[in-house]
């Protein structure tokens, strides 16, 4: 099984972001970045299906020099070689333009799964998957909560999260597989793992190098521009008080005041 | 009058609300077309509400080819229609499917996309909330179509009463998009509570029940007040609901009238999933909670004491 697994470095999730006030765009310099969590559920899923069949895990990101990070973490979770799209110009591409991006370079790793996570807890879009599969041509199976691999008949099965339950959903490969939180339980790296991935293959490409036109990338050519954005006016408390033995009652008070009930 | 394409939302041809949300906030920007795709006998199910909300004209598909596959089929429609009938934007609800739906025709089209719009002017500027509702964003889509996934619960449904016209698109879904079967449909919680993403009321519970089986406690305020059940992300980690239930950063936005939450801290995680809530009622017994610097009414007490009562006195509110 060749596998191909997409990644994102992202604001942390426990730090307030911001927008960058010249470009509209999310401000990655004045946060801690990390791996978008949800990847490390992506890694994990790619890891064990080559555990359980054999094959190679080559992880893919676009983005600044820093997003390499997030690859060495990827590299020392046992993802075996690293592709990283960087380049000024792409800087404000959005999920199209990604997506047109990542499906150029995976088309020439011929995969035979490509695994993205549901969304990134940045820009929260969660059409990644859908997108990847659109552009590569390859059956769309996303938010999935199990991923079953059978290599002899070439196709994988897996369950796509739905409201009250899930759909059974199966495809011949080659694929891509979006993954939703909590299908696996993501390793950490071992030190082992983490020294090893200082030694693993690492291909740094260029808008160019990726073959990708320069009118089609970056701020400039995205499909949607950012007219204004300013702070949310805050939340202001309102009433609290302490249960003195009525705080339910009370509270009912409330919202039948507030004609709630 | 320039035409909007809706995505119609729907259960088996029963539709969701935020169809006639989207309806709604389309007939504000111009004519409102329904394209409505189902299985074989589910139209019927949705003709109705359709006229009620004022869709002029309703494309239909209705075949197994769009019904049995993930998301490609609809996609394939929804870009042929945008190719023919040259509306001045399409409009989905910002679920999983839909979203998935949206940006698949924005690739087809060469169009932008913005997703969980929350407002859209008649010169199609889109807000949104961004970061989990802390940074207002305006924007336009500068390519093609624009293309919006619209949130729900973000228009209040008008009825307009219209006769539609209706319309079978002619088209054969393509081999490609025929590749993700759907062989079976499972459906594991029937709990008879409206969708979280939907509901006009959500119930929460959180860290300080200390174990699955007090959810109860939450589901029986939940159900006297008809309200969605969401949990916190401690909640969903420690195994006590399930993981769809999920409030926060990494779960599901909500933003119904009224967000109770039980035992909950309110730290980032979980604010970015409800602060949008137009009013919100915690209940912890820390008076340092973050929650209680942004909910409209707080109690600083034992959940095990006030959550029956409030119970209590909600059934004799409503009796």
């Amino acid at each position: 099984m060749n596998i191909v697994v997409t990644v994102k470095q992202v604001p942390d999730t426990w730090a307030e972001k911001k927008l960058d006030p010249a470009t509209g765009t999310t401000d990655r310099k004045s946060v801690d970045n990390v791996m978008n969590e949800m990847d490390e559920y992506g890694v994990e899923e790619a890891l064990k299906i080559k555990e359980a069949h054999g094959g190679e895990v080559t992880v893919v990101t676009m983005g600044p020099e820093k997003a390499l990070e997030t690859v060495r973490k990827a590299l020392s979770m046992g993802a075996d070689k690293a592709v990283h799209i960087t380049d000024e110009a792409l800087a404000g591409s959005d999920a199209l333009q990604t997506s047109a991006a990542l499906a150029k370079v995976i088309s020439t790793l011929s995969p035979d799964i490509v695994i993205t996570a549901t969304e990134a807890s940045d820009a929260r879009g969660g059409v990644m998957g859908a997108l990847l599969a659109e552009r590569l041509g390859f059956p769309q199976l996303t938010q999935a909560r199990k991923v079953t691999v059978d290599p002899g008949a070439g196709t994988v099965r897996i369950e796509r999260q739905a409201d009250n339950g899930y759909a059974l959903v199966e495809a011949s490969t080659p694929v891509v597989v979006g993954v939703v939180e909590k299908i696996n339980q993501p390793r950490y790296p071992s030190f082992k793992g983490i020294m090893a991935a200082k030694k693993k293959p690492l291909t740094t490409l260029s808008v160019a190098d990726a073959g990708l036109a320069a009118d089609t990338v970056g701020l400039a050519n995205a499909g949607s521009t950012v007219a204004d954005a300013k702070p949310a006016p805050p939340r202001q408390s309102g009433t609290i008080v302490k249960d003195e033995g009525d705080g339910g009652t009370k509270a009912a008070e409330f919202l039948a005041a507030q004609k709630l009930i | 009058m320039a035409e909007v394409l809706v995505l119609v939302e729907h259960a088996d041809g029963e539709p969701k609300k935020v169809t006639a949300e989207l309806l709604t906030l389309a007939r504000s920007l111009g004519e409102a077309s329904a394209v409505f795709l189902g299985a074989p006998g589910t139209y019927a199910k949705a003709k109705d509400y359709l006229a009620q909300y004022g869709a002029s004209t309703v494309y239909v598909v209705e075949s197994e080819d769009v019904s049995d596959y993930v998301v490609a089929p609809v996609a394939e429609v929804l870009a042929k229609l945008v190719t023919d009938k040259a509306p001045a934007a399409v409009l989905t609800a910002a679920t999983p499917d839909a979203r998935e739906a949206a940006a698949r025709t924005a690739a087809k089209t060469g169009s932008g996309l913005i997703w969980d719009a929350v407002g859209l002017t008649p010169e199609l500027a889109a807000t949104q909330g961004i970061f989990g509702g802390s940074t207002i964003v305006t924007s336009k889509v500068t390519k093609g179509t624009p293309i919006f996934a619209v949130r729900p619960n973000t228009t209040t449904p008008e009825a307009a009463p219209t006769t539609p016209v209706e319309e079978k698109v002619d088209i054969t879904i393509s081999d490609s998009a025929r590749s993700a079967k759907i062989l079976d449909r499972v459906v594991e919680a029937k709990s008879g509570r409206p969708d979280l993403t939907e509901a006009q009321i959500v119930v929460s519970g959180g860290r300080g029940l200390g174990a699955a089986e007090h959810f109860a406690l939450v589901e029986k305020l939940a159900d006297t007040l008809g309200a969605a059940v969401g949990a916190s992300r401690a909640a969903t980690d420690a195994g006590w609901y399930p993981h769809q239930n999920q409030v926060g950063q990494t779960g599901k936005t909500v933003s119904p009238q009224l967000y109770i939450a039980v035992g909950i801290s309110g730290a980032i995680q979980h604010r970015a999933g409800m602060q949008t809530s137009k009013t919100i009622v915690a209940i912890n017994k820390d008076p340092e909670a973050p929650i209680f610097e942004f909910a409209d009414y707080g109690i600083v007490g034992d959940l095990f004491n006030v959550v029956p009562q409030l119970t209590d006195a909600v059934e004799k509110h409503k009796a």
